[in-house]
């Protein structure tokens, strides 16, 4: 094939799936910037240019702030616990272990069951008095009645135990696998030479593991600003923004108050924070990742 | 724990002494896995029994199959559950084609501004169009496509995942096997379809299932784009029977709950080991 | 379509017999969107009753379209009218009124029906529902889907507390008292029974809007640009409904859950609660005891807001169109049909006369409660309601929320709630 063809093919090879991922990703991630700059249109007025309004209306935005440490804070609580309870649960379901594919069977089951329904059952866990968790609470243990989701300082842990007990069940399928590519001779050696289980995950497991949890956790970073769905149906956002997330806002700001700019506005700082991520990631991986 | 095996190599060991290892990881393996079952577990005790017991676990409370007959006549759970068998079969066919094609040119063909367009199609794995909502939003108002089933799927159509995925599938095909097939006269779709599809099925499997129970559950850019019954998705069906002013029946909505995901339940309790090897042997690991 | 209606009626000056046939050749198309805000048998109500319409007049094709909660509805609306293709007829919420205007999609009914007939149609409902559906000196909503909160209590809690089991508590400082009675510990000291339960999430402003009127005091004014959310009454009457809890006792502390209200009722979580009228069919056929309904209690006055939806008529439609619109809203919400929707749903008959159909005098007789809302109407003000209004109520939640989560003093969190919504509301003035 000649060098012409060869770029021929390639590009028309390519023009589907990159016009639709200009349409609907890189051009509305443009678009967004440029719209940021602008007034929100509304009845018959028309949006007109206004510089960094919106930025200096963001910075001076209560709301904002304690969205975005809230969600910091949920990205940080939420990426370790899942990946390491992933990994947990891998390595139990990848052992010989009775009953193995039900046990297998209740990680996984979290990841087909819709978030948006299943958000109902946990409010009805978090109930106070007469919840799950109040009942064990209050007949075993004669505790008062907790109000978990009506507290500002429970509200968040309990939506992150949510999205913990959501993604743990997808990630290990990830590790599973993982798991079960390394060579039993790996272990046959160790074994021979009385390494502990211990030393054998550290040493061998866990470094053969380190592109799938790298991979695993690019997912979680995205899911801990992309998950909100159960904050619809649990709280919508409240008490007082404390269980609000940065996207949960976006939707309020753009779909309930139609401040399509200022909502913008906000799309442009998750924007910012994901690049700097995927910088971050894009140094670590190549470090790291090379062996493979 | 591990100290344990440390002092006493597997040779010395009694052969029937207790092994507390093997116990404890079972144990906290049996542990979890309640756990992560107690909400399953309990929108199935809901769903068969009467409201009553919705806060109450007695043994022998009524069975009954009333919540069910209850949530399929009040919401058009058959027209939603439609609505979302055929956007999961449009997004994955589009993902699966468009994802192909760009993935074989990633992987075998060399054309300037690959490794720039590859970068971009890598960033849609951070910028994916879950955040992109309010501009995706006029843009499908732009196309006129307000409020149908294709636009709900049109943002996902060309997956940065997908195209990554299979240009490395791709990749580790041996280029022998390329040519052999082109010394035979065989043009590049060809090749593509004789020789590269049929080596990527795992991968296709193991996408496929990601792409599907991903978008079975997909809430939000639906519950912004859709309004009518026809085109709405069991999520936003589910979302909008649940929130009533007339205050939570648990029974009901798990009813409905279950009935909507149980085949994907299904599917996954019959084809779990499948499931975990097509992951396995498509190298996502 | 317009062209051959204009068409015709030009000549029907000339030839009006012929005409009347003709017409009804040419059916007048009418897309209705509705939400649906309760469960069971709304959504087959709205149908059955646009079927029956669509049989009776030939000459109207009624399009009702599930659209699904009453947030999708409006922005189904707002999109469908940016795009130049708006319903004719929607219910959407009393309380986007002003944002309906701000985007300036709908007519006020004056406009397009004047004559002397219209005017008393117009006047023949609740003018509690009518102050929600009226702005400088205009109708713009016909309520049809409307509640009130009323309080349920459990009447054999009150026998087991040594209260009367036919008496709700009448004012604030009863509601304390019975509440503090009717408290109930285990052994170890934990409550389990609460006196009173005031759901705050989700929407509080509703119900506690319910306590600043029976303190005397309105939220916002008639033209939507001015709130009086830091007013001392205002700020008396959240420093009540925290003390509930912080306080007496009486109530769960933290933020109630609106939709588990009913089941708390029914688990004997609380004795009394706090609720739409839109649940009582639910606690008539759920609740494992005797109950009762009443209306809230007073303090310097009775009081209670509205809620729900009203119909709105949208711009760029045909005359024909917005003739047959308004003739099918008074069919709806003309005694007979809004007696049957009030029944099958648990919302308010929106006009006195509805409540004197034998259908309804024959509901009430069987079941009392359901009076209690009408009674209440005399007492009731219009829900909050401004330009921007999902921005400012939620202002004004988040400033609830933070009072009785304990992060704010009433007074601060209503200040600071006043001087946002100010800002906000300021371009409208």
């Amino acid at each position: 094939m000649t060098k012409r063809m060869q770029w021929i093919y390639g590009w028309l090879l390519l023009t589907p799936a990159m016009v639709m991922l200009f349409a609907f990703t890189h051009f509305p991630a443009i678009t967004t910037i440029i719209n940021s700059f602008f007034s929100t249109s509304r009845g018959r007025r028309p949006a007109k240019f206004v510089g960094l309004r919106n930025y200096e209306e963001l910075i001076s935005d209560p709301t904002f702030w304690k969205v975005l440490v809230n969600n910091l804070w949920y990205a940080l609580a939420t990426i370790p616990a899942s990946i390491g309870i992933s990994l947990l649960m891998a390595i139990w379901v990848n052992d010989k272990l009775k009953g193995r594919s039900l046990v297998r069977m209740s990680f996984f089951a979290p990841t087909v069951l819709p978030l948006i329904a299943v958000a109902n059952i946990w409010m009805f866990f978090y109930t106070p008095g007469f919840g799950l968790i109040d009942q064990i609470r209050m007949g075993v243990f004669g505790l008062p009645e907790n109000s978990w989701l009506g507290s500002q300082e429970t509200v968040l842990i309990c939506m992150m135990i949510v999205t913990i007990w959501k993604e743990a069940g997808f990630f290990m399928i990830f590790y599973l696998a993982a798991l079960q590519a390394i060579p039993p001779s790996y272990k046959e050696a160790a074994d021979i030479e009385g390494a502990s289980r211990w030393a054998f995950f550290w040493k061998i497991t866990f470094p053969l593991l380190m592109p799938t949890t790298l991979f695993v956790s690019i997912n979680a970073v995205i899911n801990s600003f992309r998950l909100v769905d159960h904050i619809f149906a649990m709280t919508g956002g409240g008490p007082d923004n404390a269980s609000s997330l940065l996207l949960f806002y976006i939707y309020e700001v753009a779909f309930k108050y139609w401040q399509t700019s200022y909502a913008a506005t906000l799309t442009v700082v998750m924007l910012a924070i994901l690049s700097i991520i995927a910088i971050g990631q894009f140094f670590f991986m190549d470090r790291r990742v090379h062996y493979k | 724990m591990s100290d344990l095996s440390l002092l006493e190599p597997t040779q010395t060991a009694p052969p029937r002494q207790f092994d507390y290892d093997r116990f404890f990881n079972s144990l906290g393996a049996w542990t979890l896995a309640l756990l992560w079952a107690l909400p399953l577990l309990y929108a199935i005790w809901t769903a068969f029994h009467p409201a009553a017991y919705e806060a109450r676990f007695e043994l022998f409370a009524p069975v009954t199959l009333e919540n069910f007959s209850k949530a399929w006549s009040a919401a058009p759970f058959a027209r939603y559950f439609l609505n979302t068998f055929m956007l999961v079969t449009i997004i994955l066919i589009a993902q699966f084609v468009l994802g192909t094609l760009a993935a074989y040119a990633f992987a075998r063909f060399e054309f300037p501004g690959s490794g720039f367009l590859f970068t971009l199609v890598l960033l849609q794995l951070l910028v994916m169009p879950d955040i992109l909502i309010v501009e995706n939003y006029k843009m499908i108002g732009t196309l006129g496509l307000m409020d149908t089933i294709v636009a709900i799927g049109l943002p996902y159509m060309a997956s940065g995942f997908g195209i990554f995925l299979l240009r490395q599938t791709f990749k580790t095909i041996p280029k022998e096997l390329d040519e052999a097939a082109r010394v035979e006269g065989a043009g590049p779709l060809t090749v593509l379809w004789k020789v590269y599809v049929p080596l990527a099925i795992p991968t296709y499997l193991a996408y496929g299932l990601v792409s599907v129970s991903h978008h079975w559950n997909n809430f939000l850019w639906p519950l912004i784009i859709t309004n009518s019954v026809e085109t709405r998705p069991v999520t936003v069906g589910l979302s909008i029977f649940a929130a009533v002013d007339g205050g939570v029946e648990w029974s009901v909505i798990n009813a409905a709950t279950l009935m909507t995901s149980g085949p994907l339940l299904i599917a996954f309790l019959l084809f779990q080991r499948q499931f975990v090897q097509s992951f396995m042997r498509a190298g996502i690991k | 379509m317009k062209f051959i209606f204009k068409s015709l009626r030009l000549a029907a000056s000339t030839a009006a017999f012929t005409l009347g046939t003709a017409i009804s050749a040419y059916a007048v198309d009418l897309q209705f969107y509705f939400p649906v805000a309760v469960g069971g048998m709304a959504a087959q109500t709205i149908e059955e009753l646009t079927a029956e319409y669509a049989a009776a007049n030939p000459d109207v094709n009624i399009d009702a379209v599930y659209a699904g909660s009453y947030q999708d509805t409006v922005s189904k609306a707002l999109t469908a009218a940016r795009g130049g293709n708006p319903p004719q007829l929607s219910v959407i919420l009393s309380v986007d009124m002003f944002t309906l205007i701000d985007e300036d999609v709908i007519l006020a009914f004056d406009d397009i029906a004047n004559s002397e007939e219209d005017k008393k149609w117009l006047d023949s409902f609740y003018p509690a529902f009518m102050k929600n559906s009226q702005t400088g000196g205009k109708t713009y909503g016909i309520p049809f889907q409307r509640s009130t909160p009323v309080l349920y209590w459990n009447k054999e809690a009150f026998k087991a507390a040594g209260l009367d089991a036919e008496k709700a508590p009448a004012t604030w400082e009863e509601m304390v008292s019975m509440g503090k009675v009717l408290v109930k510990k285990d052994a170890s000291g934990n409550v389990t029974q609460w006196g009173v339960r005031i759901p705050s999430s989700g929407f509080p402003y509703w119900l506690f809007q319910g306590l600043t009127t029976e303190n005397d005091v309105i939220l916002a004014n008639a033209d939507g640009n001015q709130t009086d959310f830091d007013n001392p009454k205002v700020v008396e009457a959240l420093e009540y409904l925290v003390d509930l809890s912080a306080k007496h006792g009486v109530m769960a502390p933290g933020i109630i859950e609106w939709g588990a209200t009913p089941k708390a009722f029914f688990e004997g979580n609380t004795a009394m609660i706090w609720t739409s009228t839109g649940n009582l069919t639910n606690v008539r056929n759920n609740a494992p005891f005797e109950f009762g309904v009443a209306m809230l209690p007073a303090n310097k006055r009775r009081g209670a807001p509205t809620g729900g939806g009203n119909f709105y008529i949208f711009k760029d439609s045909s005359e024909e169109q917005e003739k047959a619109s308004i003739d099918f809203v008074k069919w709806i919400t003309a005694p007979k049909q809004a007696a049957k929707w009030s029944m099958a749903t648990g919302y308010v008959a929106p006009s006195p006369a509805a409540w004197e159909t034998d259908e309804m005098k024959a509901y009430v007789a069987d079941f009392p409660p359901a009076l209690v809302a009408r009674e209440q109407l005399d007492h009731a003000v219009a829900e909050l309601s401004t330009y921007q209004n999902q921005r400012v109520t939620r202002i004004f939640n988040d400033a609830l929320h933070s009072a009785i989560t304990g992060k704010k003093s009433a007074e601060d969190a209503l200040k600071s709630a006043q001087k946002d919504a100010d800002r906000i509301l300021s371009e409208y003035r």
